[in-house]
């Protein structure tokens, strides 16, 4: 059997076993526990049932993360850059970066609330102060990490701070950013859905999926909030396709990591 | 050629912080058109007499001057080729080919006129547009030896640049690069662990000593250029390398064996 035809069966017959003990399990359950797990068909339905304010959801999500993440990508950057300056620089900031990075969201919504009110600007914040870290600390560890034969090269040729910079560091660091790109691309659609939940907001924007799925849950209406899920993780899907697809570009012809084996 | 000297060591010292001396009373003096192979064990300061002279590293004691001036100070006339070919692995091999002239500044009309030349002498113009991954070893060596070409040195430091390569691409590129000395007419240090590289491309051999790093004796070689695949037949050859053999052993006793077919690494 061919390996593309494999690589659709497989993960085909893997699904259709799950949803077989998901079935199973469905109807093991007695009937009024059965609310516990809905069937898959319940789900769709209920998809379809609330088609408008999922879609609204959705998008209000979307732009959350992707604002967020966005915003991430560039302070990163920058202060990657700083960073990448001398030891001393990264050993003052580091355990405050840290320290950001280990405040639970939770803990950060109202904060982040009482300053710029609930809604998609809190959203935005807290998506953004997730994605940050492992952005700044690949792409740190990228721009400090050129091989040290190339640096010496570029003495040797009397570049400038900035030509070894932009010739030479920040290409080398390219596989280390796309690393911290794609742990990003992961947190930001589920840092999103958790803001939402602790600082979203129904009027206007800012009542994405996390605040869609605290009303559902409300409301006990069980179909509609695995359908939420559904629809969450598609976000996530296609937030994680367009980062390994940018990478794949910027990547393709030199790093180990695409290397095809038929050359 | 007449005799110009072009670097100029003068009971030099080096030693890194309160370390041992790396060298010590390093006196030498190298003429234009010289090709100079420094050989000797490990330790004995040859790489770092390479980086000296181009000004990686400042000298501890004693005067260097390069081209009259102190190391550095005329770095257009200088490049340097290092044991690994160096390349840029995200530019294809045109790219880096310019990479020593994109950093000078000059127009991309004249450093494609350069790459072309320099990839032509090392018989790789067709391969311009490949990436580095997609090139042998010896072909990546090739494309590092046209990036020092491409702004025409007048000196050129090649630090054990085959030292990685199996015999045969060697012993190739060890004529080629004779070839190529024809058209553009540099001067050479050459750093290897190879008796028999030493002695088919240099005709100063300074093989040196270790602990201090120190040179033990310069054995000249008179075999005249163009020196081919044929010279390492000849007899007159083989008793050069016997020589720079003998002499090399009795610097390290157990490092080094006489076959000239056998590189002593």
């Amino acid at each position: 059997m061919s390996r593309a035809l494999l690589q659709i069966l497989l993960p085909a017959a893997a699904g259709a076993f799950v949803i077989a003990v998901w079935y199973g399990i469905h109807f093991y359950l007695d009937e009024e526990m059965r609310f516990l797990l809905p069937t898959p068909a319940a789900v769709i339905e209920a998809l379809q049932i609330n088609r408008d304010s999922l879609a609204r959801a959705a998008w209000s999500t979307t732009k959350g993360a992707t604002l967020g993440f966005s915003l991430a990508v560039v302070v990163s950057s920058f202060l990657a850059l700083v960073l990448s300056t001398s030891p001393l620089v990264r050993t003052s900031l580091y355990p405050y970066l840290m320290a950001l990075q280990m405040t639970p969201l939770p803990i950060l919504a109202p904060i982040c609330v009482i300053w710029v009110g609930a809604g998609l600007k809190s959203v935005t914040l807290l998506t953004f102060v997730i994605a940050f870290f492992p952005l700044v600390v690949n792409t740190t560890q990228g721009l400090i990490s050129t091989d040290r034969n190339l640096v010496e090269l570029f003495r040797l040729y009397r570049a400038t701070r900035w030509q070894q910079l932009l010739v030479l560091r920040v290409p080398a660091a390219f596989p280390y950013f796309f690393t911290g790109l794609r742990i990003a691309a992961t947190l930001s659609p589920i840092g999103a859905v958790v803001a939402e939940m602790n600082a979203g907001s129904s009027a206007g924007d800012g009542g994405g999926l996390g605040f869609q799925a605290v009303i559902y849950s409300s409301q006990a209406k069980y179909p509609a909030l695995f359908a939420t899920a559904a629809v969450t993780c598609v976000l996530g899907f296609i937030l994680n396709a367009a980062v390994l697809y940018l990478a794949w570009l910027a990547l393709r012809h030199w790093h180990d990591s695409y290397e095809r084996t038929d050359r | 050629m007449s005799v110009v000297s072009i670097v100029e060591f003068r009971e030099v010292a080096k030693r890194f912080g309160d370390g041992p001396f790396v060298l010590d009373r390093f006196s030498f003096t190298a003429h234009r058109g010289d090709f100079i192979a420094l050989i000797g064990p490990s330790g004995c300061g040859k790489s770092t007499a390479l980086r000296l002279i181009a000004g990686l590293s400042p000298v501890t004691s004693g005067s260097l001057t390069v081209e009259g001036v102190p190391p550095g100070a005329d770095a257009a006339n200088l490049a340097f080729v290092f044991q690994e070919p160096t390349l840029l692995p995200w530019l294809n091999v045109a790219k880096n080919v310019e990479i020593p002239q994109q950093l000078r500044g000059i127009p991309a009309a004249e450093r494609a006129v350069t790459r072309q030349r320099v990839l032509d002498l090392v018989r790789l113009g067709e391969k311009s547009a490949a990436y580095p991954r997609q090139l042998s070893g010896g072909q990546k060596m090739r494309v590092s030896i046209a990036r020092a070409l491409a702004l025409a040195p007048k000196l050129l430091l090649l630090d054990e640049p085959f030292g990685a390569l199996d015999e045969m691409t060697r012993e190739h590129l060890n004529e080629e690069l004779l070839t190529i000395r024809e058209q553009e007419a540099w001067t050479a240090f050459f750093v290897t662990h190879s008796v028999a590289e030493a002695v088919f491309l240099a005709n100063r051999v300074l093989i040196m000593a270790a602990n201090p790093g120190r040179i033990h004796t310069e054995v000249t070689v008179d075999l005249p250029y163009p020196r081919t695949a044929e010279t390492r037949l000849s007899r007159a050859y083989h008793e050069i390398v016997t020589d720079v053999s003998r002499i090399l052993r009795s610097v390290q006793p157990t490092a080094v064996g006489g076959d000239p077919n056998r590189a002593s690494r």
